[in-house]
């Protein structure tokens, strides 16, 4: 089955990171990563860039309604994501433990399984 | 990071907004300040042991809310308010103070807090020194050491603020329309202030490289005040497209590497690519101003992989808008380069020429046409044009580029001027 595991956190506060813990903690998330790949399990992994760079569409009766920012103000924002084929959900939650012990803020991972996966051409 | 480095995280992210409601609720900026620094003190022990609050913010205003009144009370002599340990199981106030933030108010709170940093009446200097303590809550420490100061001369400066800003009246009614815009405009200039600080000093200096991370956050706070603002968009856009450079703008004596010698690979991808979003972002509004044209305008050289790709006509159109915008002989000795890259150094010169009044103490104009001089082979014009720039140098980074272009002449025999050539 794969999952996908969604990283949510508050982006003010990882804004506040200086570009070395930055790094130590995309390092530790990489060897977790590596962990899961080293099992073959590990999809495409990505990281987004603020909200404020986000643009949203909403659905209307005539043109979409096209907003400057994300779907809604929330304290903590979508930041990123894993895609992973585990076997169960306990193997997915190892996996998000793993994730959230590297990671030292605060916020969480949310494990949601897929429903539908196109394969990327982008490698 | 340490375990507990979430909290100095979160007080951090929390600073401003929780600052601002505390300025309005005391009218008072050191009030607020001590305020918010007993409630930080107080997240501190209490956070570890019961967890985060769901709300930092809300939590963090409760709690300095009523140690200023604590404070107040000990000055009075009378009974103190029960401890943090219970207040903060009073979800029911924190919920009545969330739901007051999230209504317009921290908007105007926030502003409000920023505006008081660069009221009119201070110095640029005394500005960055203020927003860098008070809304950034830096050390005063790293401020000084950014600044090139003692600790000493830092806090007086911010003393001297402080006194000046008590002195005229903080404006507490909210503004309207006109009035939030026109302190929105301030605002985004005191920020790029306090970017140029770091951003003209070099990055080999990382304590110059904080203030333009500083800048960059505070940026991003006023984004998510105004998320509809072309020109914030912009703001950011350009301090991120700027920044996303700086490990490519000085090689490892500390001397300046022009963008066109750059290693692009050390360029920030990520930050480019936020920075291209919120340029393109912007310009959907058209509603073109100074810092969206300057934002494209780096947009155009960070979308080049090879200098030799950079598209020098687009640039030389985007300066035309912004010699309408913001007309000024910087801006159109700026465009001369562009020109001079697309059309060749003789239009560049001719562009020039009438400026030569206006800029005659200006570094970059010297320097300028000292190169554009030396293309067209006019070495005795290019020396006398680098020898003037080398006496207006603002730092010894400056002094040193030029230098470099002397001593490559003085190492080859002079030629004769190009028309002589042909």
């Amino acid at each position: 089955m794969l999952y996908a595991v969604l990283c949510y956190n508050d982006e003010n506060a990882v804004a506040t990171w200086s570009k070395e813990e930055d790094d130590a903690c995309m390092a530790r998330l990489g060897q977790v990563e590596d962990g899961m790949k080293a099992k073959g399990k590990m999809g495409p992994v990505a990281r987004l860039l603020p909200t404020t760079s986000a643009t949203t569409l909403r659905k209307t009766s005539g043109e979409p309604l096209i907003i400057d920012g994300p779907f809604a103000e929330t304290k903590e924002q979508f930041l990123g994501f894993y895609l992973a084929d585990c076997d169960s959900l306990d193997e997915a939650i190892a996996f998000a433990k793993e994730l959230i012990k590297a990671n030292p803020s605060g916020g969480g991972y949310e494990i949601r399984p897929v429903g539908i996966f196109h394969p990327s051409e982008l490698g | 990071m340490v375990d507990n480095a979430w909290i100095a995280a979160a007080l951090i992210a929390a600073r401003p907004q929780a600052l601002s409601a505390l300025l309005r609720y005391f009218r008072n900026l050191d009030a607020a300040e001590e305020a918010f620094q007993e409630a930080s003190l107080r997240a501190v022990r209490t956070w570890p042991v019961k967890g985060p609050p769901r709300d930092t913010v809300a939590w963090l205003i409760f709690v300095g809310r009523n140690s200023g009144i604590d404070a107040v009370r000990k000055t009075r002599r009378n009974v103190a308010l029960p401890s943090e340990e219970h207040l903060s199981d009073l979800d029911d106030a924190e919920v009545d103070i969330a739901e007051r933030l999230d209504g317009a108010h921290y908007r105007d709170d926030i502003l409000r807090l920023l505006f008081v940093c660069c009221h009119p009446d201070l110095p640029a200097n005394q500005q960055i020194a203020l927003a860098l303590r008070v809304v950034a809550g830096l050390p005063l420490r790293q401020i000084a050491r950014a600044f090139l100061v003692s600790e000493v001369a830092m806090e007086q400066r911010i003393t001297r603020a402080k006194a000046r800003i008590a002195a005229n009246n903080v404006p507490f009614d909210p503004p309207d329309e006109e009035g939030r815009l026109e302190r929105l405009g301030v605002v985004a200039m005191m920020i790029y202030l306090v970017f140029n600080e770091g951003y003209s000093r070099g990055h080999s200096d990382p304590d110059a490289a904080l203030l333009c991370d500083e800048a960059i956050r505070l940026g991003r706070l006023l984004q998510h005040l105004f998320p509809s603002e072309p020109e914030v968009m912009g703001l950011v856009a350009l301090m991120l497209l700027q920044h996303a450079r700086h490990r490519a703008r000085t090689d490892a004596e500390g001397q300046i590497v022009l963008l066109e010698d750059q290693d692009r690979t050390l360029w920030d991808g990520p930050m480019l690519a936020e920075g291209r979003a919120l340029v393109e972002k912007a310009l959907r509004h058209q509603e073109p101003g100074t810092y969206q044209v300057q934002a494209a305008i780096a947009a155009q050289h960070a979308r080049a992989k090879r200098a030799e790709d950079t598209d020098w006509g687009a640039i030389d159109r985007l300066y035309q808008t912004l010699e309408v915008i913001q007309p000024s002989p910087v801006v159109t000795l700026n465009r001369a380069v562009a020109v001079s890259k697309a059309y060749g150094p003789e239009a560049a010169l001719a562009l020039i020429a009438p400026l030569g009044d206006r800029l005659d103490s200006y570094f970059h104009y010297h320097g300028v046409r000292g190169g554009l001089l030396l293309q067209l082979g006019n070495t005795s014009g290019a020396r006398e044009a680098f020898n003037r720039a080398i006496a207006l140098a603002g730092s010894p980074a400056e002094a040193a580029h030029i230098r470099l272009h002397l001593d490559r002449l003085a190492a080859q025999p002079a030629l004769p001027p190009a028309s002589a050539i042909n």
